[in-house]
């Protein structure tokens, strides 16, 4: 008899699987259920966003940043935001860095709010999918009422915010804080202490606090680990420094803690929101320098200098002086950061993005080889990944 | 009217008629029955995740089940080219038929009953044995990996189940000392057997939520792993016939719980106004409420993995069914409570 060669099982996993978090495309090799190998397959979704932005102004380059974790997508422009006015070496007065602030926690709930439920979903419980998205919901609409976009908000801008909060706005958020730690209940009561989830996602996909480091995570998933690292707190921007609120920390590394700790994270952020709306400043939101900043419309019919302006901004836009920055700001996923170089004119030279769930899928293979193949979905929801940032 | 029809007919004929008759009489509700199981299965679930579920199709949404029925049976018939044609169109059929046929032997009201045979239990025990053949063929037939995990998964998850599910059955028989539905249900005359026999009451319906795939045990069609399982590759009216098949079992999983441990047709107290209503309508009503359970824990439960699952089924229920059946025949043995003795 002819010697037989045995073969692994391999599954074609994505791009259109319902829980590949995207247009994730996984090859797995199976001997069984149990996984041997894990290899993910980028690209599916790559938009030439960095090569994109070198041809356009930097106001114009703003947007693609909502395009790239549509999950939260102001703090993706954050990011940028405060690489051009570092660059720029501008102060921004204090409304608009508390605005700027509030809005980064909204758009951390938003992005954990999904990753939560649809982690549970990835487990098989339905209902806090629904009701999260209830939440967000609500949270959309202040992302609209501030800057007329349920999603892609293109709100900051360099030198401040595109406009003022409508008035009644910072009321309303108010009110959705004190609402809302009873719907995390809720999603709680149906996960948190369920035997089934936690059978599900105790001690899998576990990553110690050195591989971690090795692989380079950030952000939730490192804080899982037991590393207490969060930009906000290492190297505070806008107006961080002045709040108080706490770093949740895992402690085994798990999809288990890495859940916990988003969670908790949500409730720290509100603690944020609430401090955010109760110290809110008046004033200007953005710098007064109508070089960098339109002037205000009003102004425009009436002054030739402020008509130059406003039509210097919007044909070249504003020169940024030669340099090179990395700036790097805490998103909901982890260390999202912009490695921006200018040559003085009005468009960026290069502008090197660095997305977390890029460093974060590269663990995919290590956190499941070994584990079944219901692990590898679940891992992958406890990484929270989007695609929009990791193919760019 | 009808005497004179059965005078007037060879007998076998008109026995073969009135079969005919009765076995429409109980496919036909039981269809509509599986229908509407699927709109409150939507619309319990809807409510319990603040949606209105379906809601346009009809008033209050109520022609929804019939405008899905349509849809699949006007939709086309793909098969897959790497198929076994034979196969991959038999197993639906087989699932279907199978979930038909047990409904056969089930007592709906004193003496309503198509086949009153003396090994009820049996047969009901064989017809949902052979159900895992008809997965295990989809998975087979459709050559797809998704298709043949999920139908690998299933087979190994329905026999796991069904054996101490066995076990919980006998001890309900050594308490009725019969194989007869109906006498089952007599049995609990006095008392249901779901209060002296609570462990094994939540075993079983826990069993039954592994034996219908039903959630936190759908491992075979767990969309977020294998996409649909088994059924990944049919479409149209096949598709209908296993989604018609698996909630026709649920029913019947509803059915065998109210027989077995709910009392069945019997009212809950035997006073004025509750032994007014006829048995059916009870017997209805308890399988309304273990399929809303059955529907409540679809929209609160994760799902368990394979290994595990398989390791409650064999290390937990499969020793504890063993034990309560060993501890029913000593107590009834003991003080001398053996039914049918001598």
């Amino acid at each position: 008899m002819a010697e037989s060669q045995i073969q692994n099982y391999t599954i074609n996993f994505g791009p259109q699987h319902p829980a590949a978090h995207g247009v994730l495309r996984l090859i797995l090799e199976m001997s069984g259920e149990v996984v041997d190998r894990a290899d993910p397959h980028i690209g599916l979704l790559h938009r030439g966003t960095e090569k994109l932005i070198e041809h356009k102004t930097y106001v114009q380059a703003v947007p693609y940043f909502d395009r790239l974790d549509y999950v939260g997508t102001m703090n993706q422009e954050h990011a940028f935001v405060l690489a051009t006015e570092k660059l720029l070496g501008i102060e921004l007065p204090v409304r608009a860095k508390y605005i700027r602030t509030l809005y980064s926690e909204i758009g951390r709930i938003l992005n954990h709010l999904l990753n939560v439920t649809a982690f549970i979903f990835d487990v098989g419980g339905m209902t806090p999918l629904l009701y999260g998205f209830e939440e967000r919901e609500k949270l959309m609409e202040f992302y609209e009422r501030a800057c007329g976009a349920r999603l892609h908000a293109n709100y900051f801008r360099p030198g401040g915010v595109s406009a003022d909060l409508p008035a009644g706005l910072l009321e309303d958020i108010a009110a959705w804080c004190e609402t809302f730690p009873a719907v995390l209940d809720d999603i709680e009561t149906l996960a948190t202490e369920n035997r089934i989830f936690k059978q599900r996602v105790v001690d899998i996909g576990t990553v110690t606090a050195e591989q971690a480091l090795d692989w380079g995570f950030t952000g939730p998933n490192l804080r899982a680990s037991g590393i207490a690292w969060d930009l906000r707190k290492a190297q505070p921007y806008e107006v961080y420094d002045e709040l108080d609120f706490d770093i949740p920390v895992g402690k085994h590394g798990d999809g288990y803690d890495r859940y916990l700790v988003r969670v908790l994270e949500m409730r720290e952020s509100v603690k944020i929101m609430k401090q955010c709306i109760a110290k809110m400043p008046g004033g200007p939101v953005k710098v007064q320098d109508y070089k960098i900043t339109p002037p205000p419309r009003a102004e425009m019919k009436r002054s030739m200098e402020s008509l130059i302006h406003h039509f210097k901004l919007f044909t070249e836009g504003f020169h940024v002086p030669a340099g090179e920055t990395y700036t790097a700001i805490e998103a909901p996923k982890g260390e999202f950061a912009v490695y921006l170089i200018s040559d003085g004119t009005g468009k960026p030279y290069r502008c090197k993005i660095r997305p977390p769930g890029y460093v974060h899928l590269q663990a995919l293979d290590m956190m499941s080889k070994g584990h079944m193949l219901a692990d590898v979905v679940s891992n992958i929801g406890s990484i929270d990944i989007v695609f929009g940032e990791i193919d760019r | 009217m009808v005497d004179l029809l059965a005078g007037l007919l060879p007998p076998f004929l008109w026995r073969l008629i009135v079969i005919v008759v009765q076995i429409v009489a109980i496919v036909l509700p039981l269809l509509i029955a599986v229908a509407y199981l699927t709109y409150a299965e939507r619309k319990v679930i809807g409510a319990m995740q603040l949606r209105k579920g379906p809601n346009v199709v009809g008033p209050l949404g109520l022609l929804q089940p019939m405008a899905d029925g349509l849809k699949l049976f006007v939709k086309e018939t793909v098969l897959p080219t790497s198929a076994n044609r034979v196969v991959f169109v038999g197993a639906p059929m087989l699932t279907f038929f199978l979930a038909l046929v047990a409904w056969a032997v089930i007592p709906f009201d004193k003496g309503w009953v198509l086949a009153d045979i003396n090994v009820g239990i049996l047969y009901l025990f064989a017809i949902s044995s052979l159900g895992v053949y008809g997965i295990i063929m989809a998975g087979w037939a459709s050559n797809s990996k998704y298709a043949f995990l999920g139908g690998l998964r299933s087979a190994a998850q329905m026999v796991s189940y069904e054996v101490s599910i066995g076990f919980i059955l006998i001890s309900v028989l050594l308490c009725v000392g019969s194989l007869n539905l109906s006498d089952v249900v007599l049995a609990q005359k006095k008392m249901w057997f779901f209060i002296p026999h609570l462990p094994i009451f939540v075993l079983f319906v826990i069993s039954g939520l592994a034996e219908t795939n039903r959630a936190p045990f759908d491992l075979p069609e767990a969309e977020a792993e294998l996409v649909a399982g088994y059924n990944v590759e049919y479409s149209a009216m096949t598709f209908a016939l296993f989604f018609l098949g698996e909630y026709a079992n649920m029913l019947m999983m509803g059915a065998m719980t109210s027989i077995l441990f709910l009392g069945g047709w019997l009212p809950p107290f035997d006073i004025a106004p509750f032994n007014l209503v006829p048995g059916i309508l009870w017997f209805i009503l308890k399988i309304c409420l273990v399929m809303f359970v059955f529907l409540w824990v679809r929209a609160t439960f994760p799902r368990y993995r394979y290994d595990q699952l398989m390791r409650l089924g064999w290390k937990v229920f499969l020793p504890f069914s063993l034990f309560w059946l060993v501890l029913t025949a000593s107590v009834l043995t003991a003080f001398g409570w053996l039914p049918n003795q001598g």
